[in-house]
């Protein structure tokens, strides 16, 4: 398959495909194999810590080695893609967060970026450096997240601790914000909920400080620890065309040596004034997930201060568009203008009209291209909305992955894949 | 959004183009949804499946909408769906639509919409073959609208128990929801 040619970095991992064939998510174990009659078949899972939530796999065993293996999914299905046809445009904002629940802001904001296409409403600078911002460190939350309990399931324990450290600030940064530290429904339609609060900036720099440091101790403790090593380098091998073929994104495309990232080749919110280097590794392996990760964080924390460069200048800018068929009103204006209470009635019964027509509107999350499909017939709620979740793919190049692995390997390989369960089964 | 350099006729079985919020979306019919597939992964470099989405169409344009739409001017008068007026949302020619979002990772890269529109029952060929990676976005568009895929290796229902009747996203499947009971109730 003759794609992405002049994308690629590195010499392939292996030749030809390992995809199998024909169900390319399910390894199926050989009749030679099973003419032994030594093929164990254990249910992994769906409640294991090492699942990252609900996964369950079915794996056929042969001694240590993994012979077969199929995903089960949909243990944690919700149906918020049903609930957000029942609701109205604005209340439909707290649903994405919730999807993918380690990486909200992401979510949040590639919903609201999906309705502002429909609307082709224009975002105010401050807001539109502001949502950058939180992406950014939202995706180090999220890295930290994987890393911590990818870690923690091969052994290292005392990463986990570290990584959930700086977590905790993150959060902080996020309730200073918005008042919550997950699911923080800081982005409306139009721009910001509300202004960036005082004291923001100093404390997000000092996090900026802080942080690059944190990134040392954590390689300190891994990039060169043997067990570590052993654990994740030349396991769970995915080459570029195979990534490309199962639709992979993210962290596992560019450790497969795919220089693809959405942020510099589609760029979106403020990515084409920042700079920043995206970070590719051709050994399609563990280890080089891990790298993608950790190189990542040091990336998003370039972002985030050059963010703060220009949000500190901004002292006074509004914050939200002024257009009041859709932004509600400024409260102030409540009672003192009839006109504002009308629209701020309007708003919060009826909820504001989109007009008819459909997006598909795609953005760098933390875990790869997180897409959102939003079809709208001109009324106050959506008629469909649809979330690519970049974590339901990784979780189909399992198979791929797992073909020659022990099963002890298994874990290292379900954990790089970086899932988080609740985007799978939405 | 730039069209390749032939435009988009040159893809087998095109029924119509349409642009719309900056997107292109080829239509193709059904059975010449392989065909247009393979040109466009191995001709026109879209050798990435973003996303393939099922919608269902039941029940759209039966009412008129209205209401006010907000624009960035502001509201334009003249447009319907202002004051109140009622629109009509576009008829579509089917029931179902299949959207494959397509991907070409390339130094300028593009997205493209495919679209097919089949009826209730209508099967639609299962583009595993093409794209690998529509192994589970066809098992959900069976799961949880129900169009038949023809052709799929393992169309099993993937988020609902395998035993579920019905298919939730569609308009037509009853919200429902669990019978409460009160404490005076017998």
């Amino acid at each position: 398959m003759a794609v992405a040619t002049q994308r690629r970095i590195g010499a392939p991992v292996y030749t030809g495909s390992r995809i199998p064939q024909p169900t390319p998510s399910v390894l199926r174990t050989s009749e030679e194999a099973l003419a032994t009659g030594d093929v164990l078949t254990v249910n992994f899972g769906p409640n294991h810590p090492s699942t990252h939530g609900v996964l369950r796999l079915i794996v056929d065993l042969y001694g240590e080695d993994v012979t077969g293996v199929e995903a089960v999914i949909g243990y944690l299905h919700t149906g918020f893609e049903k609930n957000m046809e029942q609701k109205t445009w604005w209340k439909c904002i707290t649903y994405p967060e919730r999807i993918d629940y380690v990486s909200f802001q992401n979510n949040e904001y590639v919903f609201v970026a999906a309705v502002e296409k429909l609307l082709s409403l224009e975002i105010p600078p401050k807001a539109t450096w502001m949502r950058t911002l939180l992406n950014e460190l939202n995706r180090i939350h999220s890295h930290l997240v994987w890393l911590g309990t990818s870690a923690l399931e091969l052994g290292a324990i005392s990463m986990f601790w570290y990584a959930f450290r700086e977590r905790e600030t993150i959060l902080d940064l996020f309730e200073l914000v918005a008042g919550y530290r997950m699911h923080t429904r800081y982005f409306q339609v139009g721009g910001l909920a509300e202004d960036i609060p005082r004291g923001f900036f100093p404390q997000t720099r000092s996090f900026c400080d802080w942080m690059p440091k944190a990134i040392d101790d954590y390689e300190t403790l891994l990039s060169r620890n043997k067990i570590w090593l052993e654990r994740t380098e030349g396991i769970g091998l995915l080459s570029a065309d195979d990534a490309i073929a199962l639709g992979q994104s993210g962290p596992v495309l560019r450790a497969s040596g795919v220089d693809w990232d959405i942020r510099r080749d589609e760029p979106y919110l403020a990515y084409h004034q920042v700079d920043f280097r995206v970070p590719v590794f051709p050994e399609g392996d563990v280890y080089a997930r891990y790298r993608v990760h950790i190189e990542e964080m040091r990336q998003s924390v370039r972002i985030v201060e050059q963010c703060l460069d220009r949000l500190e200048r901004m002292e006074g800018e509004p914050w939200i568009a002024d257009d009041r068929k859709v932004v509600l009103p400024p409260r102030h204006e409540l009672h003192t203008s009839m006109e504002s209470l009308i629209h701020h009635f309007k708003i919060v019964t009826e909820g504001f009209r989109v007009p008819e027509g459909e997006v598909y509107v795609a953005i760098e999350s933390p875990r790869g291209e997180l897409g959102c499909y939003v079809c709208s017939d001109g009324g106050p709620k959506p008629w469909r909305v649809k979330f690519r979740a970049p974590s339901f793919v990784a979780l189909q190049a399992t198979a791929t992955c797992m073909s020659d692995a022990l099963i002890a390997d298994m874990i290292a390989v379900v954990g790089s894949l970086d899932t988080v369960m609740g985007e799978v089964d939405r | 959004m730039t069209t390749p350099a032939g435009g988009w006729e040159s893809v087998p079985g095109l029924a119509d183009v349409k642009e719309a919020h900056g997107e292109t979306t080829l239509v193709v019919e059904p059975r010449n949804l392989i065909d247009a597939a393979t040109y466009l992964r191995d001709e026109l470099g879209f050798g990435f499946l973003s996303d393939v989405t099922a919608v269902d169409y039941l029940g759209w344009s039966s009412k008129g909408v209205s209401g006010f739409i907000g624009t960035p001017g502001g509201r334009d008068l003249n447009r319907p769906m202002t004051q109140g007026y009622q629109a009509l949302p576009e008829a579509k020619p089917k029931r179902f639509a299949m959207n494959y979002h397509l991907l070409a990772i390339a130094d300028h890269p593009q997205r493209v919409r495919l679209q097919a529109w089949v009826e209730d029952g209508e099967p639609v060929p299962s583009v595993v073959p093409v794209w690998p990676t529509a192994d589970w976005h066809e098992r959900e568009a069976y799961d949880m609208v129900g169009i038949q895929i023809d052709g799929h290796p393992n169309l099993v229902r993937i988020l609902m128990d395998d035993d579920w009747e019905g298919h939730p996203l569609r308009k037509d499947y009853p919200l429902g929801g669990e019978p409460v009971r009160f404490s005076g109730e017998e």
